[in-house]
């Protein structure tokens, strides 16, 4: 692979690290100024993984137990790509998200909404030579926070990716369209254009459901970096 | 026509589902050159309360220098050093992990860095990760490092690692070091914007 360029974030795509109505924020964010980082070899590196870090099943979250998981199945795809609009081959996305009734298989999560014994809820692939990647999983379900009263999150999915270099790395969340939530929900809101935020709304996406079985939402991930040149996946 | 990047989310206090796989705390396979040295250390809030819902991605070279990817003009690291892992903080906002002691890397002057490691850290409450380094008491290196040098004198102590062994305990072997992660108020620690 060939190293990235980067260049600073255009305004309001980000999020700032301050942002009151996500009260997490408050005492999390620093107060220091930050310092501008020169782009050494550290930054510009990052770690590559290959096939033998995916199991077999990790990209289908329906059926990673001995009963098939409970809920609305969905086929989430889309293309992992650079500012430039060129795939990002052999990337590692990783996923985790809420059972169908929007209960995390965690032990910080025990608010009142039952587990799926056949769903755990979290996958991992790495994208082809196209940039693609495709997961079988359930739509999850909205969830009660304590972040303001009758607080819920939106329907997300969790996705981590890893690109070229670690300046790459993006930790981000996808939500489905039309959720009424979307509107009130401080974690998305905290991303100032609005373009940018519809952007984590994927798309419903009639090529990819399969008829009788699944419905197909669409969502495509642009991962900070312009490669100088494309690159070809490594087995 | 260049798209924005897509826009950074919080990694939410349940990443644990998603990312335990990938947890690694322990980088010294068979095989692999250089000093044994362990990471400890706590992450603090702007209460100066621990951080028991962190994840750290630590990312370093090898014990010559070189980074395990294709990217580094000196070419391949040693064999089966990963570089890169993944450490959560404890109930008590705590972490620990077992390393090599990194070599120095190339500066874009051509220079070389102070051995250094590179350290994102992710928690809720974060909507982006806080992006650090640390470095090592006693290098020579330190006076001249690339980044080192950006940093106001009066807080390049934060990025400090401190040998365990001369404080406390004797039976503290001397390749420990500790080093806090301060996220907000006194002795907040250097982060950078990248």
């Amino acid at each position: 692979m060939k190293a990235a360029s980067y260049q600073r974030a255009a305004a309001g795509t980000q999020p700032d690290y301050f942002y009151p109505p996500y009260v997490s924020t408050s005492k999390r964010h620093p107060k220091q100024p930050l310092i501008l980082l020169p782009h050494t070899l550290s930054e510009l590196t990052g770690p590559v993984f290959g096939h033998s870090d995916i199991g077999e099943n990790d990209n289908d979250l329906t059926r990673q137990h001995s009963g098939e998981a409970v809920g609305e199945r969905i086929i989430v795809s889309g293309r992992v790509l650079d500012e430039e609009g060129r795939a990002i081959p052999g990337a590692l996305v990783e996923v985790w998200q809420t059972n169908a009734a929007g209960r995390y298989r965690h032990r910080v999560d025990q608010h009142d909404a039952p587990l799926d014994p056949n769903f755990t809820g979290c996958g991992r692939v790495l994208t082809d030579t196209e940039g693609r990647y495709r997961f079988v999983t359930i739509k999850p379900g909205a969830y009660p926070w304590q972040n303001h009263p009758n607080a819920w999150r939106p329907a997300h999915i969790h996705f981590s990716l890893f690109g070229a270099g670690l300046l790459s790395r993006l930790v981000t969340q996808m939500y489905f369209p039309g959720d009424p939530l979307l509107r009130f929900d401080p974690v998305l809101n905290s991303v100032p254009d609005e373009n940018a935020r519809n952007r984590l709304i994927s798309l419903f996406d009639w090529n990819t459901t399969m008829p009788g079985h699944a419905l197909g939402y669409h969502f495509d991930i642009v991962l900070r970096g312009r490669l100088a040149t494309p690159v070809e996946v490594h087995a | 026509m260049t798209t924005p990047p897509t826009s950074s989310q919080t990694v939410g206090p349940f990443f644990h589902l998603g990312m335990v796989y990938l947890e690694k705390d322990n980088f010294v396979a068979e095989g692999v050159a250089g000093e044994r040295i362990t990471i400890r250390g706590k992450v603090l809030d702007g209460d100066g309360q621990p951080v028991p819902d962190a994840v750290l991605e630590i990312w370093q070279a090898d014990s010559t220098g070189r980074y395990p990817s294709e990217f580094s003009p000196r070419n391949s690291a040693s064999p089966r050093f990963l570089g890169f892992g993944r450490i959560e903080t404890d109930d008590h906002g705590e972490f620990r992990f077992t390393t090599i002691k990194p070599g120095r890397a190339p500066a874009p002057d051509g220079s070389l860095q102070a051995p250094h490691i590179v350290v994102t850290l992710f928690s809720r409450g974060l909507l982006k990760p806080l992006r650090t380094r640390l470095y090592f008491p006693d290098e020579p290196g330190n006076v001249d490092d690339a980044v080192l040098r950006q940093v106001p004198p009066a807080r390049r102590s934060t990025l400090m690692a401190t040998r365990a062994g001369k404080r406390g305990a004797q039976d503290v072997p001397e390749n420990v070091f500790d080093w806090n992660i301060v996220m907000q108020g006194d002795g907040e620690t250097v982060f950078f914007d990248y």
